[in-house]
């Protein structure tokens, strides 16, 4: 499969992120073309191009937008997840820094589409100071051309855009979190039902929707769903950013049509392992996706063929691990994660990702006991489906699918003391390890 | 104050001293008005407020947990609330520059502990502890969403990509 450019277009070209850059290549032309029609015209178009969710859950986007109740007693909200903070991601952030005229572009579109109150917020993670910087000018950009602000060309439609910085907190990019957070509170998300459809952000209905996700909406108005569905295949449509990270020799964001073949994408575009070493292991979509093993890689990386696999495409962030790299060590580092981003809400997520981490560390420092690889496998049943939201879900995903398909080297661990001949651990055990 | 146990690493800190007074600078006053205009609550304005505050003394104090909590009308314990469940809100001051090794899976596999440890060691430093000049903290911090680059050490609010630890050793000469 060729990569192609549609999301990334615009990001090669000179000053990119600038408003005569990307009105040269036509920008906000599926704005004005979509103020002119029925918002419930566009969320049909949207349903009819079978677009899902980039952020990780694959949700139909039209669908969502079909939730909102009209007449609802307070305000509806558009909010963009801008909140990029999975392991292995950053697809969002090109757009965000190389071509943010084309996340206002489609927020726009989708906020006439689930006539949206005249404020919306991006949520952008505190570490993209940057990405801030250069969102806060496109806004003002578009403001001088009329494209924000009041009567949206012409259309009696206002719609302004604020860009709200999160703190450094992973669990900000659940839905609910995110909500939380843009109020002003401890980013933990809520009981659910209500949705945020129905009872989200400062009380009103609210609609969630990835950088990515809402990216894709002004193709959809000026080109048409069949020009969309016609990249990937059915149900699995569009085009797609897929990043690659780790042991790679040419990381990086790539643009596919939705499903392209994970070897493939591994082996051809990114130029293989480093060093032509052997491939141990692959994290297909995120830290929360379960790994899969060189023989499970021959796959069209699209939401329903990778969850077949037995993992999930998520944010299609790929993590590409080497012969050398040591699993235990890795799943460690994982698990730390979790553990630190735990919300600390629920009982079952916030103490069992420590415990998790514990373990880990101490198959790692040679104090392994027989029975831990059962024990992590126990100790997963007891976090999955028990907490509010995914992140314990999210947590045991590597654990499970690392104690099934390397038991051997969890076993190493225990009766020899060290990591397996020729792998690696990276870090120095003597060495002070931050607390939560 | 009183009734903490003085061994309570916390007890100096977690209280504001009446005798020192914080308020915003005339810019940040201004900015933080426009904040609040841009939010239908005024509780919605706390982040950016403390992104605000941080960026005018480098951390947030006791001082100015009250500060911020009189503005928008919240309880001092509403607004440390939030201030400790942000990692980016500093609890402590931290130096000029504060240095933070992102050590997750793809800065892990190449190799981003070693920078870490580096500077850790070159700099006598434990995660979250400060030079006694004053320049720098280091740290380890989670996921910088830039993988492509790894391994990546935030300085600040900069990305200094595809680190090594002679690109560090340069870095940190710079670093004046």
């Amino acid at each position: 499969m060729e990569p192609i450019k549609v999301l990334t277009a615009n990001v090669d070209k000179p000053n990119s992120k600038s408003i005569e850059v990307y009105l040269e290549g036509g920008g906000y032309e599926a704005a004005r073309k979509a103020l002119q029609m029925k918002p419930e015209e566009i969320v049909q178009l949207v349903k009819d191009s079978e677009l899902r969710g980039r952020g990780g859950a694959g949700f139909p986007t039209g669908n969502k937008w079909g939730f909102v109740p009209k007449n609802a007693p307070k305000p509806t909200y558009l909010l963009c997840n801008a909140d990029e903070a999975e392991p292995g991601t950053f697809k969002d952030r090109v757009i965000i820094e190389k071509d943010p005229h084309l996340l206002l572009e489609g927020m726009i579109i989708a906020a006439y589409a689930i006539a949206s109150n005249p404020m919306a917020y991006i949520y952008i993670r505190g570490e993209f100071h940057y990405g801030s910087t250069v969102l806060n000018k496109a806004i003002e950009e578009a403001q001088a051309k009329g494209f924000l602000g009041k009567n949206i060309f012409g259309s009696g439609f206002d719609f302004d855009i604020t860009v709200h910085r999160g703190a450094g907190a992973y669990i900000c990019g659940e839905e609910t979190g995110l909500i939380e957070s843009v109020e002003g509170h401890r980013g933990q998300p809520r009981v659910k039902p209500p949705f945020p459809a129905v009872v989200g952000v400062f009380g009103g209905p609210t609609v969630v929707q990835n950088v990515e996700t809402l990216s894709c909406v002004p193709f959809i108005i000026s080109k048409g769903p069949d020009w969309f569905k016609s990249f990937g295949t059915p149900k699995n449509t569009g085009p797609k950013l897929y990043c690659v990270s780790g042991r790679v020799k040419k990381p990086g964001v790539y643009e596919f049509p939705m499903g392209v073949n994970l070897k493939e994408l591994i082996y051809d575009h990114c130029g293989g392992i480093v060093g032509d070493r052997k491939l141990k292991a692959v994290i297909p979509g995120g830290a929360s996706a379960p790994m899969l093993k060189p023989d499970e890689i021959d796959l069209p990386l699209n939401f329903d063929a990778v969850m077949k696999a037995g993992s999930m495409l998520g944010s299609a962030g790929v993590i590409v691990l080497d012969e050398t790299v040591c699993i235990v060590d890795a799943v460690w580092r994982l698990s730390k994660f979790f553990a630190h981003e735990s919300c600390g809400q629920c009982t079952p997520c916030r103490e069992g990702t420590n415990w998790m981490e514990s373990i880990l560390d101490r198959l790692e420092r040679g104090e392994g006991r027989q029975q831990d690889a059962d024990l992590l496998l126990d100790m997963a049943d007891n976090i999955g489906g028990k907490s509010l939201c995914a992140l314990g879900d999210a947590a045991i995903g590597p654990v499970i699918s690392s104690v099934k398909k390397f038991r051997d080297e969890y076993l190493y661990h225990v009766t020899n003391k060290s990591c397996m001949p020729g792998t690696t651990r990276y870090r120095r055990l003597d060495m002070p390890v931050a607390a939560h | 104050m009183a009734d903490l146990h003085p061994d309570n690493p916390y007890a100096k800190d977690r209280f504001a001293d009446p005798s020192k007074k914080v308020e915003f600078s005339p810019e940040a006053k201004k900015k933080f008005d426009w904040i609040l205009t841009r939010y239908p609550t005024k509780e919605a304005a706390l982040l950016p407020a403390l992104h605000l505050a941080q960026e005018q003394w480098g951390w947030i104090s006791p001082e100015t947990v009250h500060y911020v909590s009189e503005l928008l009308d919240l309880s001092p314990a509403t607004v440390f609330g939030v201030v400790s469940f942000y990692n980016m809100y500093n609890q402590k001051p931290v130096g000029k520059y504060h240095l933070q090794v992102c050590t997750n899976l793809s800065c892990m596999v190449t190799r981003a502990y070693d920078i870490y440890e580096h500077l850790c060691e070159k700099l006598d430093l434990k995660p979250g502890e400060t030079t006694p000049d004053g320049r720098f903290t280091v740290g380890e911090v989670e996921c910088l969403g830039s993988c492509n680059t790894a391994p990546v050490v935030q300085v600040n609010n900069d990305y200094h990509e595809n680190m090594s630890v002679e690109k560090i050793e340069q870095l940190l000469t710079n670093l004046k």
